[in-house]
């Protein structure tokens, strides 16, 4: 098991999450976790001095689209999917917290 | 407690405690968050419109459907890099990241914003004052869908359910992150009026805080007189216009003056304002700092604009408010600071104002109408020649301040020259022996008035000019030049003594 995550950790990201595990699965998490990030560990041991940062594994940058309007989706058909709507809105329950 | 603001030396302003009589200094740093005036959002082809029928302006990408991927628009990284360059902000290569939470404002559960990689950073806002406002970054990111809360007060707070509408999700937004350079809330006024002005003149946004497409939040803390170190700042939200942004920025610093002075510690936190209590209160409070655990957009490449797009941005620059004030003042042979040049740029009138200069009119007298006679209306069509043509006869004493704004008011309105109206308007130079024959005459009709005029005090002779000004300008039908008529009866009181 990683050194560097703990039960703790796990537990704390899947609240981030809003994940609901048990006992069970955080312990399993832990493990799965912890290997991913051994792995990240052997990566940095290596001597990287020189190479850059990768931001994405495509080698591809400024993919743009041009700004005209494309049709969207029909109203009425995206709102008859939802579980509840009111006012042409969707209606979702009273919002607890604090806006972000 | 009692607090004063008080200028120190014209630069630094100061809350000064009536009850320990400390002096406190305000920091504040402003983060604003502008809609770009695009045609559609910034990753999908869904139109842009403030406005519209609910949930009219959606798609799967804005909607956050399964397999759906966002592709940039071109046009939100061309305004992007036109308003940081406009900020004095260097350009950098940048990656979009996403920011998590859970909130129904985002379908996705995440906002695709930009976090340790910016396009924009480093720069800074010149205030008309002189004041240099640093800007830390200006990043891309997307607008949140818009919620209402139904049911119980209808606020967020006691709501029974909300309702959303997805239109604005995913419409392109730029963070403008101001560095705490800002002293004072007129001053925190002032670099709102100057950045909107930029926006604008950059095209990059129509920055309506009415409609929500240019959006405040203000970062304030003290300390005392002297200290360099920040002080614990407290973020304050729901500033719809600059009139809250200056009330709740001074409500919050007395507020944290108050605590400090008393012993007890800010807290660092999100406070939201009330319009209507004028006050800031606190939200809910959280156990622990939020976490949004940014990690890089899988579905987006990275944004490398090159060295030509820049250079091509940076030639079509459009001349920036500060150096608009810059040429008219040094035309016009003023200070550029002074509020009527100010005011000239914001109204958008200054090539007007250069233009009239050019034709022969007077700098001073063309601003001052511009201050005081002229909004943008229909005002940028005079013609800078007939508008000069005004300003000379005024200067020549052939009309009066009073009906030269009148001649003014009807050139705008039916674009006539200024001598056919005033000779309309039966506007002529009166002659200073007519003039002088009627005052004689009304002096004549009110002698204890004159008497008091001539030996009363200060305030009774203030009050005595105005009785007598009113009598002449009503028996001349307003054709009497009010610095003349001072005179006239200045001399008649000193001939009298």
């Amino acid at each position: 098991m990683s050194a560097r995550l703990t039960r703790d950790n796990v537990a704390k990201v899947a609240d981030l999450a809003r994940l609901n595990l048990s006992e069970a699965e955080l312990e399993r998490y832990t493990e799965q976790l912890g290997a991913v990030l051994d792995h990240a560990e052997d990566v940095a041991s290596l001597d990287l001095d020189g190479v850059p940062p990768t931001a994405h594994p495509l080698p591809l940058v400024n993919v743009l689209r041009d700004d005209v309007v494309v049709e969207g989706v029909d109203r009425e058909e995206v709102l008859s999917q939802a579980p509840s709507v009111e006012d042409r809105r969707f209606r979702v329950p009273a919002i607890l917290g604090e806006e972000p | 407690m009692t607090l004063t603001h008080e200028p120190i030396e014209g630069e630094h302003f100061i809350v000064v405690s009536e009850t320990t009589g400390e002096s406190w200094e305000i920091v504040v740093g402003l983060e604003v968050h502008c809609e770009l005036a695009t045609v559609t959002k910034l990753f999908c082809g869904c139109p842009n419109m403030f406005g519209d029928e609910p949930n009219t302006n959606v798609c799967p990408v804005c909607l956050g459907l399964p397999g759906s991927l966002p592709v940039l628009n071109h046009n939100v990284v061309e305004l992007a890099i036109r308003l940081g360059r406009a900020l004095h902000c260097t350009v950098e290569p940048s990656v979009f990241a996403r920011k998590n939470y859970f909130y129904p404002d985002m379908p996705k559960d995440y906002q695709v914003s930009q976090f340790d990689k910016p396009i924009n950073v480093d720069g800074w806002l010149d205030l008309p004052d002189g004041t240099r406002v640093g800007i830390e970054r200006a990043h891309i990111e997307e607008d949140t869908g818009k919620n209402t809360h139904a049911g119980g007060s209808g606020r967020i707070h006691g709501a029974d359910y909300s309702l959303v509408d997805y239109n604005r999700a995913g419409v392109p937004l730029v963070e403008i992150v101001g560095r705490p350079h800002i002293r004072h809330p007129e001053q925190a006024k002032t670099y709102i009026d100057e950045l909107r002005a930029i926006l604008l003149t950059t095209g990059a946004s129509d920055a309506k805080m009415e409609e929500g497409s240019l959006r405040v939040d203000a970062n304030v803390s003290v300390r005392r007189v002297g200290d360099t170190a920040l002080g614990t700042r407290c973020e304050v939200k729901n500033l719809n216009s600059l009139r809250s942004l200056g009330r709740a920025i001074e409500y919050e610093a007395r507020r944290q003056v108050d605590l400090l002075e008393t012993g007890e510690r800010i807290k660092q936190e999100t406070r939201h304002w009330d319009e209507g209590a004028g006050r800031t209160r606190a939200g809910r409070s959280k156990e622990e700092a939020q976490d949004y655990r940014y990690f890089q957009e899988p579905d987006l490449v990275p944004l490398a604009p090159s060295a030509e797009w820049i250079a091509a941005i940076d030639a079509a620059m459009p001349p920036l408010p500060a150096a608009r004030r810059d040429a008219l003042a040094s035309s016009a042979g003023v200070a550029v600071t002074e509020t009527s040049v100010v005011i000239a740029v914001q109204r958008d009138l200054d090539q007007l104002a250069l233009a009239t200069i050019a034709a022969g009119g007077d700098g001073k007298r063309v601003l001052t109408h511009v201050e005081h006679n002229l909004s943008g209306d229909g005002a940028t069509d005079l013609n800078p020649a007939t508008f000069a043509q005004l300003v000379s006869l005024e200067l020549g004493g052939q009309l009066t301040a009073t009906q030269a704004k009148t001649v003014l008011a009807e050139m705008v309105t039916s674009g006539r020259a200024p001598d056919v109206i005033a000779a309309e308007l039966g506007f002529e130079a009166m002659d200073s022996s007519e003039l002088e024959g009627i005052v004689d005459g009304l002096i004549a009709e009110s002698p204890d008035e004159w008497a008091d005029f001539c030996t009363g005090d200060d305030k009774k002779r203030g009050k005595l000019q105005g009785f007598f000004t009113g009598k002449i300008m009503k028996a001349t039908k307003g054709q009497a030049d009010g610095k003349a008529v001072a005179a006239l009866l200045e001399s008649r009181r000193a001939e009298s003594l």
